[in-house]
């Protein structure tokens, strides 16, 4: 079973992506494209456990009717340096209302981990890093200027 | 000048750590050449073509002689002994070691300084009007905006990687001399009728391959909402804004795409969540930031008549003239300080320099000291009683050439002697029109002139709002130039008209001699270059050059 960080700790996990966007999967544990779960809604509600993913050129607004029926939303990173991917955290977590959990897959690395977290990001499959080591970078900072999910104020209000 | 506190400083030092284990990490093979690309731009590290060279930020081009004393043992201990003043009021080493890097962001903490955010695609350095707090036109001083906006964009969690660069300008003047409809945002600082501050914001305005000047999408917001409004825009950005194509990236090409109205109606949706919310500045932080930039302690003097400080002697009545400004304080003085010597690239300074206008700077004012996009740097606080004394020092210094704003004060991109990125060299052409214009009577009897010239499309130059520009291109692997008319900065401006085909090296001089023979013959009285242009067209200009 594939291990991923989430909540910062290391965890096994099941999850699959599924990334064919005109068949369904058979069965549930998937993370399905968004167009797929758009069409086929309630079908794929009847395969059981089923998450979204959203690629980096869609907008989480696609999503708003299903928040409270979603318990896992992922957001793609085809590259790195495209960021994308941090914007719809924050609009999924302060405007959507999404509480559920919110991971990064693709091409993201260890040194984004702690402003993905500060987007509202809880859960990490990264790839290509060792994990134990990776958790370090959730602490390269102790204060940050902005608000965030985990401090509403920003640094200017608690000064 | 701002102070860190206990926070700023630990977000700081934690830079440092993050950054001296990045580099361990990809010195051992753990970060990859692609990944580490954006972690080293954010911390101001290039890789050009001689060496990395590493961009120091300059926040405001606002600086104590305690920080240049820092910069000149750097300069020393890390570099050959001498750094450049960027056109982003940066200052640039050209020769530091990687892994050495981590150590020199070591030694700017000790003294409140940084390279945080001075490249890479995220939220750069916030300049402004380099007379902030002393300029006699000044409406309102920017700083403690841009400090606020400092803060914001540091490390902003969203924001750090966004489709292109990402530049903010702040001007609190009548002119501006931030250039701030040529910054992806420009903020103009206004008041109204009952005094109350207020922004005019302008998005989209860029040089580099397609100049654009902003568009203005919003009047008068409130300073509250300085802050919501700017997230609202990124916000916009980040997610619109093309990434398919690094040419077509910036927010100018978004915003031309989508028209003003289309944009800002976009940012207003964006807005209506978060607008009023917790980023909403307090009163209690902008009178925070405002403490820091309080005035210093002036003595009150009485107005002395210029005129008769003139007298004295005619090279120092030239540098009053041309080198210092109006102070908005009775008594005093801005001074400028030309670092255009003949010879030395535009912009380029030695340590001992930096440490002689650190002593300077004690001396002759409250140890501050103001670095300009133009690539000069500036003593904001001299009495003119203290004129004369201060001019003889800055004459053996080699920094009282009494120059500024003429022909020769040109401003120039490291091009082709340091710049991987450059088409052509810069240098040499900006020394070549120097030496060919070195009779300064003629200098100043062509007046007010701006000349710019860029080693390539990036326009670091700023060649397009040079009333002359002057542009690195490559045909067919020869260097040549492509001179450009009637350019402008300021809240007039323009973006310069191609002349024709690009000229040899050699040519350029000759060229720019027989532009400014036109206009000299087609000048009215007191009319400045820019004003001939626009009143003849180019038709003139393109007669004579190509004769
Ligand atoms: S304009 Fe081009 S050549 Fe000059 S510094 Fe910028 S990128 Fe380099």
């Amino acid at each position: 079973m594939p291990n991923i960080i989430k909540d910062q700790q290391i965890s096994d996990d099941s999850w699959q992506v599924w990334r064919d966007a005109a068949t369904l999967p058979e069965s549930g544990g998937y993370i399905v494209p968004l167009t797929l779960w758009l069409e086929h809604k309630d079908s794929l509600k009847a395969l059981g456990d089923i998450a979204v993913f959203l690629a980096s050129d869609e907008s989480p607004k696609a999503l708003a009717n299903d928040i409270t029926e979603l318990n896992l939303i992922a957001v793609d990173f085809p590259k790195f340096a495209d960021g994308r991917g941090f914007s719809y955290g924050r609009e999924l977590r302060e405007q959507l209302g999404y509480k559920g959990e919110l991971r990064a897959i693709g091409d993201f690395m260890r040194d984004q981990l702690y402003f993905l977290s500060r987007c509202g990001f809880n859960s990490f499959a990264l790839e290509n890093s060792d994990l134990e080591e990776s958790l370090a970078s959730f602490k390269d900072f102790s204060e940050s200027y902005q608000p965030s999910i985990d401090q509403r104020l920003p640094l200017f209000r608690r000064r | 000048m701002y102070i860190y506190d206990h926070f700023d400083r630990q977000i700081v030092s934690q830079r440092v750590a993050q950054f001296r284990d990045q580099t361990q990490r990809y010195l051992d093979g753990k970060i990859s050449d692609e990944q580490f690309l954006p972690l080293r731009l954010q911390n101001g590290l290039y890789i050009q073509r001689l060496a990395p060279m590493m961009r120091i930020a300059v926040p405001y081009g606002t600086m104590s002689s305690i920080q240049l004393r820092k910069l000149a043992h750097i300069s020393r201990k890390y570099d050959k002994g001498y750094a450049h003043i960027s056109t982003r009021q940066n200052v640039q080493l050209n020769w530091p070691k990687l892994e050495e890097v981590p150590d020199i962001l070591a030694e700017l903490l000790e003294v409140e300084m940084h390279a945080v955010q001075t490249s890479g695609n995220c939220i750069r350095n916030t300049t402004a009007d380099q007379f902030s707090g002393v300029a006699a036109d000044e409406i309102e001083d920017a700083r403690p905006y841009c400090e606020i906006i400092r803060q914001w964009s540091t490390f902003h969690p969203e924001f750090a990687f966004l489709p292109r660069k990402f530049k903010i300008a702040v001007c609190g003047s009548k002119s501006d001399r931030a250039a701030i409809m040529m910054h992806d945002i420009g903020l103009q600082i206004s008041h109204d009728t009952s005094g109350k501050t207020a922004f005019n914001v302008f998005v989209g305005g860029g040089l580099g391959r397609t100049p654009v000047i902003g568009s203005l999408i919003y009047e008068n917001l409130e300073p509250q909402h300085l802050l919501t409004y700017l997230e609202a825009i990124l916000r916009v950005y980040n997610q619109l804004g093309r990434r398919d194509n690094k040419f077509k990236a910036r927010i100018k090409i978004l915003v031309r795409a989508m028209g003003a109205e289309a944009f800002k109606a976009e940012v207003e949706k964006e807005w209506a969540h978060i607008k009023d919310g917790d980023l909403t500045l307090s009163a209690e932080e902008i009178d925070r930031a405002k403490s820091f930039f309080q005035s210093p302690s002036y003595e009150t003097l009485a107005q002395q008549d210029m005129q008769a400080l003139a007298l004295e002697n005619a090279d120092f009545a030239r540098w009053l003239q041309h080198n210092t400004h109006e102070h908005k304080i009775p008594g005093y003085r801005i001074v400028t300080l030309a670092l255009k010597t003949v010879g030395v690239a535009p912009g380029d300074i030695t340590a001992e320099q930096f440490e002689a206008v650190a002593d300077l700077s004690e001396r002759y004012g409250f140890g501050e000291i103001r670095s300009t996009h133009h690539q000069n740097l500036v003593l904001p606080d001299v009495k003119q009683a203290d004129l004369l004394a201060l001019w003889k020092e800055l004459d053996k210094l080699e920094v009282a050439s009494p120059t500024v704003g003429t022909l020769n004060d040109i401003i120039c991109c490291p091009g082709g002697d340091f710049c991987s990125l450059a088409n052509a060299k810069s240098i040499p052409i900006a020394e070549a029109i120097q030496r060919r214009f070195d009779d300064i009577d003629y200098v100043y009897d062509l007046g007010e002139i701006e000349l710019n010239i860029s080693g390539c499309m990036n326009a670091c130059g700023h060649h397009h709002i040079g009333n002359i520009g002057i542009l690195g291109v490559d045909k067919k692997g020869q260097e040549f130039y492509q001179v450009s008319l009637g350019g402008s900065q300021g809240l007039e401006a323009s973006l310069g008209a191609i002349l024709g085909p690009s000229f040899a090296q050699n040519q350029v001089p000759d060229v720019i001699e027989k532009v400014l023979e036109t206009y000299v013959s087609l000048r009215q009285p007191e009319e400045r270059f820019l004003d001939t242009f626009r009143r003849v067209g180019i038709n003139p200009f393109k007669e004579s050059a190509y004769a």
